[in-house]
């Protein structure tokens, strides 16, 4: 019997059973419907990241100096340093909830490879935090008083970044889940890992502000980003199960 | 092959053999220290631009060595101890944790206080000088996430977890780190520009970098001992030891 064939009638018999189809992609579209509907009803898990990141940045020109001609020098740095904390600050509650209320249990026990389904969580963390940064944050480059013409490159080296900054944090959001007060710990291990991706992120927009090599910046960070989706699910992986199991 | 690693995982097995290595160890450590200080502080000719300040060479690169290769010893532990369920290795790892933040920021310190008579300031934003500053953060976030846990198994697999992302990471951060140090590189005078050591002046620090990992070694085989003795102190060897010992 050809396997499609197999499969539906596996299928059938699931469903004669009243049992949902199984899949991984069943599985990663459930989850990632789930997170997303979940995040939906609480908006504010949602916008605290990007007030914190409008407050961050409202702090500086009171903190330094409100001349545009300093600003804009810092302008890039500047942006991508607070939008990188906002995504810090919203990690911790990545898995809190699940955790919580025993979601993340099942997740573990359901027939389906963990990494795949971390991944869809840090899918929706990144569409509701990384991405909304990354549009929110030309709209404070004006304020900031970013020189024309890398507003673009902000956006979409954050876009880009983001998701890797996500990756990585979730697995240090998932080795700290199980700890009570695990938000200033997670931090101090999730920054120094981000180093390399606000390198070439600030760079990014430092290089299209000179006029050149912003293509190199990008294409790295896209590199990290291959990397990071090719090891970070293990890694998140066998996080939860150790936070699970402790 | 196996017998070897079986072997290796017993506590008793190992604390029996490292009594046997690790004097050879310790006599190797203070012979080559004590050769490699005298020759490299007083007898190596002094450098022709820096003059004696260089000598804190024979510290600081030994120091920088040894940071970076504990991490790396720290990470195959890690591996060993997941794959293999090795306790030992687990202990050796937490042993050797403290011991590479030390050499992290005994690196820093040398490198600062070398920066006073070389750049005329305690701290720059040097390439090298950063990512060790980096390493020193990941050691620390290594030793909180561990000291973080109740149940030392859990905190013996984080901990793990995290040593083996950051060793992936290392060269990530070294990399992106150096290139961030060209396109910013101020004008000034690095140590990179010097001209090739003559022999008498790296056969003392050659001797210094052996001497410096003959210490870690004899330094991890003790701490490592008397964490088996901790761990396993409800052990019916271990207590035959103490009664012995009376």
């Amino acid at each position: 019997m050809p396997r499609g064939e197999s499969r539906l009638i596996d299928d059938a018999r699931l469903a004669s059973r009243g049992e949902p189809r199984t899949g991984l992609a069943v599985a990663v579209w459930a989850t990632l419907k789930r997170d997303l509907t979940q995040l939906a009803r609480r908006r504010g898990d949602v916008l605290n990241p990007l007030v914190f990141f409008a407050l961050v940045i409202t702090l500086f020109p009171i903190g330094i100096s409100p001349d545009p001609e300093l600003l804009a020098t810092i302008a890039p740095g500047l942006l991508w340093v607070a939008a990188l904390l906002s995504a810090l600050l919203s990690l911790d509650s990545l898995f809190r909830s699940d955790f919580d209320d025993g979601s993340l249990e099942q997740l573990l026990l359901a027939p389906h490879p963990l990494p795949m389904l971390g991944l869809a969580k840090v899918a929706v963390h990144w569409l509701l935090t990384g991405l909304p940064l990354a549009l929110m944050a030309p709209v404070l480059g004006i304020m900031l008083s970013l020189p024309a013409g890398s507003y673009l490159m902000l956006a979409v080296s954050l876009a880009l970044g983001s998701a890797s900054l996500s990756l990585i944090g979730a697995i240090g959001a998932a080795l700290t889940v199980g700890l009570s007060r695990g938000g200033v710990l997670l931090s101090l291990l999730v920054l120094p890992l981000y180093i390399p991706v606000l390198i070439f992120g600030a760079g990014a927009v430092q290089a299209s502000i000179l006029g050149d090599g912003a293509a190199a910046h990008l294409a790295i960070l896209g590199a990290l980003l291959a990397l990071a989706l090719m090891l970070a699910p293990w890694a998140i992986a066998a996080a939860l199960r150790i936070s699970i199991n402790g | 092959m196996w017998s070897f690693i079986h072997k290796l995982g017993s506590p008793k097995w190992f604390y029996g053999i490292s009594a046997r290595l690790m004097p050879w160890f310790w006599v190797a450590a203070a012979v080559l220290i004590a050769v490699g200080s005298v020759w490299g502080l007083a007898f190596a000719p002094a450098d022709y631009q820096q003059g004696n300040s260089f000598r804190i060479i024979y510290v600081h690169v030994p120091a920088a060595f040894l940071a970076q290769s504990i991490f790396v010893s720290m990470a195959v532990a890690g591996v060993v101890f997941m794959v293999w369920k090795i306790k030992v290795a687990d202990m050796a790892a937490a042993m050797m944790a403290p011991l590479g933040a030390a050499m992290t920021f005994i690196a820093l310190f040398s490198g600062a206080v070398w920066g006073v008579p070389t750049w005329g300031t305690w701290w720059m934003w040097d390439a090298r000088l950063t990512s060790m500053l980096i390493l020193l953060f990941l050691y620390l976030g290594v030793i909180a996430l561990r000291g973080a846990f109740t149940s030392r198994d859990s905190a013996s697999r984080a901990a793990s977890v995290l040593a083996m992302v950051g060793v992936i990471n290392i060269p990530i951060i070294k990399y992106s780190v150096d290139w961030w140090y060209t396109l910013h590189q101020p004008a000034s005078f690095t140590i990179t520009s010097r001209p090739a050591m003559p022999t008498e002046m790296w056969l003392p620090l050659l001797i210094m970098v052996l001497g410096f990992y003959s210490f870690f070694i004899a330094l991890t085989l003790m701490r490592t001992r008397s964490e088996i003795l901790r761990r396993e102190s409800s052990k019916r060897w271990v207590r035959e030891l103490a009664v012995e010992e009376r």
